[in-house]
């Protein structure tokens, strides 16, 4: 669980080479291997291609809006008909809540609207394939020291336990589940709360620093990290 | 705006006068003739039995006390016949009259064959006048004929006649007349809604189509037609103020940006400071982006787009995750957040515009509120079907100019000049509440501080019916209170 996911297989497919460029050297300077595609068809070719040479994408960036007759969303429609479950992250400058639906509709695991912080892209991406990779019902996480049975509903950090109120435990889980990579404030404010609208004030922060104190505070070494213009990141002291 | 009146024919009013007038010309012609022909048989029908049972009593005579008692009986008949309508004659073996009121000339033309009746015009008093006649054959091969003048009936007929021309000619005339009050009338409906629209095809939106006050079918359309004018208007205002804003508003942080770009390009500095200016630009750029995106949500709102993401949802525990977002805020800022939510809430909605909508209220109340103040949260059912979400601060709270003006985009109060924001939050709250069919109203809150209520049109619940009062149950299960701190 701790390892950061490192060496993952990008297609990226977005018609303005210059986000490509970007998005592509982001994900390099992360550690992952990007390939670039600037139509849907040339997506399917690339995604069939790497598929029948055995290594498929771990992961597609995919943009809504794409020249050549095929859209971001007839491409996530071909690949689910063929059955490739492949996460796919869908990019697109239509920020209305109605186009996230129909995205997540046609089968995309996650969406983001542009203009998108490149770091919340990274997050975003490496948290897809952290969710394909996790498969069948766990009742235990473990981060170095900090332990956290899911059926009983305890933390302990060095054998001592830790009271959480609920929604701390879910923000805890959640950070767990995802250590070692950053996890963004829209991400928690997604997944831990269900809310899909940016609130004004930094709410996230309050309840994050809130948490801190009770799993770092007492304990000689930090575990959740705050990452600058990023996000937060759980990891073994 | 007026426009020549059309051509006569080109006239709605005057096609639907004339085709008033033929329908009601045919009707009065079919009727004429309908009562003409059934009196016209009446009437023969009653002479030729008149006539046919006339002709065998003078044929019973003829039997009984021969020509000479016949010829008596048809002279005591004549001088009876006051009427003077009565034809007699009765003819030898050789076609000569022999006696009766006819002369043998003027029955020659068309004597009718034995037994029959018919008609047949003749000479009498100078004037030509039709006749039915009847031909018995008696014995000794004479034969007699007995006939009536049935000249009434041809005045009767002609009367007809008269009447129905002067009633075409009074339809007609009456039809014109019709035509032109309904032309009239319908260029008196239709003006203003024609000129209306021109005036709005020309670019004045402020025109609206008056009403007659009848509640008639025009008036129908002056309302619907009004109501569409101003959902453009407010529409096109949108736009307006949006175009507005993004040539002011936005400037400023696009300036900014962009100065600081260009100094960190052009003055010589470490890489250290070059970082923390690229920094700031970003956001600016997400400060713009974030400007953006609140307008587009909120044009979106007011469009009504968004009314295909309604749901049945309970409020209650909507507003309870809200407060236990932001107690955490609160309580960091030594702001002290009571909430105060009924049970349950139902309604139907979009939930994400209720949770943005409630959040940006709360973050309002906690942003403008001093240490130590307090926050109260109530969402509560009201009378009239209404959800009330009330979100009451102890901030410096808003003159009466700046309420009036609070919801405007970018309208930003003399307090909230030097805190984050950008002046969308209450103008989304309140086109959510719009959307909703709900409203929100802002009043000044005792003894300072800002109340902002949210109403929204409440769901009725499936399993409780509208007589049995919702306060039952004690108020520990009703009533949730959460308090921070």
């Amino acid at each position: 669980m701790t390892e950061p996911t490192l060496g993952m297989r990008v297609l990226v497919v977005d018609d303005d080479r210059d986000v490509a460029g970007y998005v592509c050297k982001s994900l390099a300077e992360a550690g992952h291997h990007c390939t670039q595609a600037g139509t849907g068809q040339g997506a399917l070719d690339c995604a069939a291609a790497a598929q029948a040479n055995g290594i498929p994408f771990d992961a597609i960036v995919l943009d809504r809006m794409l020249p050549g007759g095929m859209d971001g969303i007839g491409v996530l429609r071909t690949l689910r008909d063929r059955d490739d479950q492949t996460p796919v992250l869908i990019l697109s400058a239509m920020a209305q809540v109605d186009d996230r639906v129909a995205g997540l509709k046609a089968g995309s695991d996650d969406y983001l609207p542009k203009p998108f912080a490149l770091p919340e892209l990274l997050a975003r991406v490496e948290a897809l394939t952290r969710r394909s990779r996790t498969t069948g019902p766990e009742t235990r996480l473990v981060v170095g020291d900090l332990e956290m049975d899911l059926l009983a509903r305890t933390v302990k950090r060095q054998g001592t336990r830790i009271e959480l109120q609920p929604r701390e435990f879910e923000l805890l889980e959640y950070l767990m589940r995802h250590a070692g990579s950053v996890v963004t404030r829209t991400m928690l404010l997604e997944a831990v709360w269900d809310y899909h609208f940016d609130p004004q004030t930094n709410v996230i922060d309050v309840h994050v620093s809130r948490l801190r104190t009770k799993i770092d505070k007492p304990f000689a070494t930090p575990m959740l990290h705050t990452v600058r213009s990023a996000g937060y990141m759980l990891r073994a002291a | 705006m007026s426009r020549a009146a059309p051509p006569l024919f080109r006239s709605a009013g005057v096609r639907l006068a004339v085709a008033y007038a033929a329908v009601f010309g045919l009707s009065a012609l079919v009727l004429v003739f309908v009562l003409w022909s059934a009196t016209r048989s009446l009437l023969n029908g009653q002479v030729d039995t008149l006539i046919q049972v006339d002709a065998q009593a003078l044929a019973e005579r003829w039997r009984q006390a021969g020509a000479p008692g016949v010829i008596a009986s048809i002279d005591e008949r004549l001088v009876g016949n006051v009427d003077d309508d009565a034809v007699y004659a009765v003819i030898d073996p050789y076609g000569r009259i022999v006696a009766g009121n006819v002369r043998n000339t003027d029955l020659q033309p068309g004597l009718p064959t034995r037994g029959d009746i018919s008609e047949l015009v003749l000479p009498r008093h100078g004037t030509r006048s039709v006749a039915r006649l009847h031909r018995v054959t008696l014995p000794g091969d004479y034969s007699l004929v007995v006939g009536r003048d049935v000249d009434a009936r041809a005045a009767l007929r002609d009367l007809l006649a008269h009447t129905l021309a002067w009633a075409m000619l009074l339809v007609a005339g009456l039809s014109i007349l019709g035509a032109l009050v309904v032309r009239r009338l319908f260029q008196r409906m239709l003006h203003d809604v024609s000129d209306t629209a021109a005036a709005v095809s020309a670019g004045d939106l402020s025109p609206r189509v008056r009403l007659s006050g009848r509640g008639d079918e025009m008036d129908r359309l002056a309302t619907t037609i009004n109501a569409m004018l101003d959902r453009i208007t407010r529409l096109m205002d949108g736009v307006r103020q949006v175009s507005n804003v993004i040539a002011h508003d936005l400037r400023t942080p696009i300036t900014r940006a962009r100065a600081r770009l260009e100094h960190a390009a052009a003055s010589p500095a470490s890489d250290a400071e070059l970082r923390i200016a690229i920094g700031r630009a970003v956001d600016d750029l997400d400060g713009i982006t974030a400007v953006f995106q609140a307008l587009l949500r909120i044009s979106e709102i007011e469009a009504g787009a968004r009314r295909s993401a309604f749901e049945p949802l309970d409020c209650a525990p909507m507003l309870r995750d809200l407060a236990e977002l932001y107690v955490a805020v609160a309580e960091e800022q030594g702001i002290r957040l009571v909430t105060v939510v009924t049970s349950t809430l139902p309604l139907r909605g979009d939930r994400t515009l209720l949770q943005q909508a409630v959040s940006n209220l709360l973050d309002n109340a906690i942003k403008f509120s001093p240490p130590g103040g307090t926050v109260r949260l109530a969402g509560q059912a009201a009378p009239g079907n209404v959800v009330r979400i009330v979100v009451a601060d102890e901030g410096p709270g808003l003159t009466p100019e700046e309420l009036a003006r609070a919801t405007e985009r970018f309208y930003r109060g003399e307090a909230a000049r030097h805190t984050p924001g950008f002046g969308l939050g209450l103008t989304l709250v309140r086109a959510v509440a719009g959307l909703h069919g709900g409203s929100l109203t802002l009043l000044p809150h005792k003894p300072n501080g800002l109340h902002a209520t949210l109403a929204l049109p409440a769901a009725r619940l499936p399993h409780r019916t509208a007589d049995e009062p919702p306060a039952l149950a004690p108020i520990g299960q009703h009533e949730h209170v959460a308090i921070g701190r």
